[in-house]
């Protein structure tokens, strides 16, 4: 298993080799294959690179999209910025939260860009805008 | 029949796919174009100009035999779309997105290959007579900018757009992605020859998936038109504060997206060290329209003092018509809620509009007269920012959004300067503080070695008096506009809604205020 994560974090390493500034996009694929960046990972990529575990870390736990363990829940984002709580977002969460219910992980993002029509809420690449109480737990319950 | 419906994001959040594919099931040709910005309308349907919205699968057979009671008349007539000055959203609900057909047919390429010919000199002196500002919330002038970077000797220089629209109520700069991506690569690549870079950076957030997705699209498409410019898409990762641009280029660069002090100016010593460009999309996307013959001109004629041109100014929150609305600098937010957003979206009172996201102050309706202007802004203790509106109604509590300004400017500080990472802190404590009517003395205080401290705890007023204490402090001693601008949600609403901080006791609140300023 060690071995084999090795191998796929080097070939990611070598997709973006002369690209300037790698490591995001390095990164995010290794978010992607992996669901979570890890120590042993970050380990992976410094040596990769030619830079410190150091470097690497701070980098990896400066940004909200990488994370050091993966979550096998299903994911189901919900804005909770300043347009969505004028058109009532803050009334939807309890009902949110009842839904998800431990199933689904719930997270907060500020902005999805859907500011005229929210609340608005984002599983995978999939957006949703408009919603109401029965809308987002529907979101919710639909979310694998 | 040819039937068009926008392939924006909102579009596709509100069902515009099953929609379209509901059409192309009965045998009709279905065009995917950008979104025309009429938001509560979406997703709207449009059969040789005419429109239908907000349709859902419903409407399908009444919308193809003409009986549908969701028309909406001729599109262009529409009073949305009649009263705006679009130049760059002039392609919008016009054209496919990712179409080069399109986009040449609609003079698409006209500004680059001019800019071609007349050379990098002359393009500066064009941009900066248009008088064209940054249009990301500082309002530098892009030509100023320009000229610095093409002066500044350097091997290799760098065009960055900065795509990370973080704001709440901002959406213009996914608009221009997702619908008319040419546009702004087309500015990037006149930046490019301006100032003789030859590589480009996209910097999207990663909240925008489909705007990366066309955007890759697009350079794909036309790497050999904009060439020898080359450019790329680069993928944020959720850190709010990247929006602001030296944090955007340590982030570009693999690194945290920590603030960097300036001097140096990017212009001078940008990404890796190297000159470069850093402006906005909505910035970028109006150069080919500058760039046109005689555009210039044209530009700098619209507009009020020395805010030039145009503005696409978003409507957002709890508004009736939300949407897209580019027009000319000027026009008054009473216009702009009332007039052209037909108010709140449930009917209430309007209670307060925050102009320029996260960071732009609370206006009340009292003061829905001021003009949209850099400078008119700036004297009330407002900004413009990225030209976003979010409408509040009377059920807002503006002591909660004061708190959540504070609590958000804490969760997306990059760290960097204390005022910003402790002072956003500190500031969601006192505002508790505050709506909890003051605290008791506490166990240090009430030591007897503590000669000094206060033994009676801190009424709501005097820590009134500590937050404007505060706010100063992380307004002039933060490092970028994350901290710096925090304080105007925050003191803002403070002034305005007193009543919402301490209920019944507004006067004390205000007298605090008074005595600060004078």
């Amino acid at each position: 298993m060690v071995s084999t994560k090795q191998e796929r974090v080097t070939e990611i390493v070598a997709d973006h080799a002369g690209r300037e500034g790698p490591l995001l996009p390095i990164l995010h694929d290794v978010q992607a294959a992996f669901g979570c960046v890890d120590a042993e990972t970050e380990a992976l990529i410094a040596a990769a690179l030619n830079i410190s575990r150091a470097d690497v870390h701070g980098v990896v736990s400066f940004y909200h999209d990488f994370h050091a363990a993966a979550d096998p829940r299903p994911e189901v984002q919900i804005c909770r910025a300043e347009a969505c709580k004028a058109r009532g977002v803050e009334a939807l969460i309890p009902a949110a939260e009842k839904a998800a219910a431990g199933r689904v992980k719930l997270t907060t993002v500020y902005c999805l860009g859907l500011c005229s029509a929210g609340p608005s809420a984002r599983t995978g690449d999939r957006l949703h805008a408009r919603l109401d109480s029965a809308g987002l737990v529907e979101v919710i319950e639909n979310a694998r | 029949m040819i039937i068009r419906i926008s392939d924006d994001a909102l579009a596709r959040a509100l069902g515009a796919d099953e929609l379209a594919a509901a059409f192309a099931s009965k045998g009709h040709e279905v065009h995917r174009t950008s979104s025309w910005g009429m938001h509560w309308l979406e997703p709207l349907v449009e059969i040789a100009g005419m429109g239908f919205g907000p349709a859902t699968l419903d409407d399908v057979d009444a919308i193809l035999d003409g009986t549908s009671p969701k028309a909406i008349g001729e599109i262009v007539e529409h009073p949305f779309i009649a009263r705006q000055q679009r130049l760059t959203f002039i392609r919008a609900g016009r054209t496919r997105p990712t179409s080069l057909e399109d986009y040449e047919r609609t003079d698409g390429w006209t500004g680059l290959q001019r800019a071609r010919r007349i050379g990098g000199e002359r393009i500066v002196e064009e941009v900066i007579q248009s008088g064209l500002r940054g249009r990301g919330g500082a309002g530098f002038p892009a030509g100023i900018k320009w000229k610095t970077v093409a002066g500044t000797p350097g091997a290799q220089k760098y065009i960055v757009c900065n795509a990370d629209e973080g704001d709440s109520g901002t959406f213009a700069d996914r608009m221009v992605m997702e619908g008319d991506p040419y546009a702004l690569i087309e500015g990037m690549a006149i930046a490019g020859e301006a100032v003789g870079a030859t590589q480009g950076y996209i910097y999207v957030r990663s909240e925008y998936p489909d705007a990366i997705r066309k955007l890759n699209e697009a350079l794909r498409l036309c790497a050999g038109i904009i060439a020898p410019f080359r450019c790329e898409v680069r993928v944020g990762a959720g850190a709010y504060v990247c929006g602001e641009e030296t944090s955007l280029l340590n982030s570009l660069e693999g690194k945290r997206g920590e603030v960097r002090a300036k001097p140096p100016l990017p212009a001078i010593e940008g990404l890796f060290g190297r000159p470069t460009v850093v402006n906005n999309v909505l910035t970028l996307a109006a150069v080919p329209h500058i760039l046109a013959e005689g555009g210039a001109a044209r530009y700098e004629a619209l507009g009020m003092a020395r805010s030039k041109g145009t503005m696409p100014i978003q409507l957002a929150g709890n508004i009736r018509h939300g949407g897209l609305f580019e027009t000319a600098f000027g026009i008054t937010l009473s216009e702009l809620v009332y007039d052209i957003g037909g108010g709140t979206d449930s009917g209430r009172p309007v209670k307060a509009v925050q102009v320029g996201g996260p960071l732009g102050a609370y206006i009340h309706p009292d003061e829905f007269d001021i003009a949209f202007d850099y400078e008119a802004y700036t004297a009330a203790d407002a900004l413009i920012g990225h030209g976003g509106i979010t409408v509040f109604d009377d059920t807002a509590d503006m002591g909660a959004m004061a708190r959540f300004a504070m609590e958000f400017c804490a969760a997306e500080s990059c760290g960097k300067c204390t005022p910003c990472r402790i002072g956003s802190v500190r500031g969601v404590e006192i505002l508790d503080r505050i709506r909890a009517g003051g605290r008791e003395a506490d166990s240090v205080e009430v030591l007897p070695v503590m000669h000094n401290a206060p033994k009676t705890g801190r009424l709501p007023e005097q820590e009134v008096a500590l937050l404007t204490d505060l706010c100063e402090t992380m307004k002039f001693g933060s490092l970028c506009a994350l901290g710096g601008f925090t304080p105007y949600p925050v003191m803002s609403a403070l002034k305005n809604w007193p009543e919402d901080f301490m209920p019944g006791r507004e006067g004390a609140v205000r007298k605090v205020l008074d005595r600060n300023d004078a």
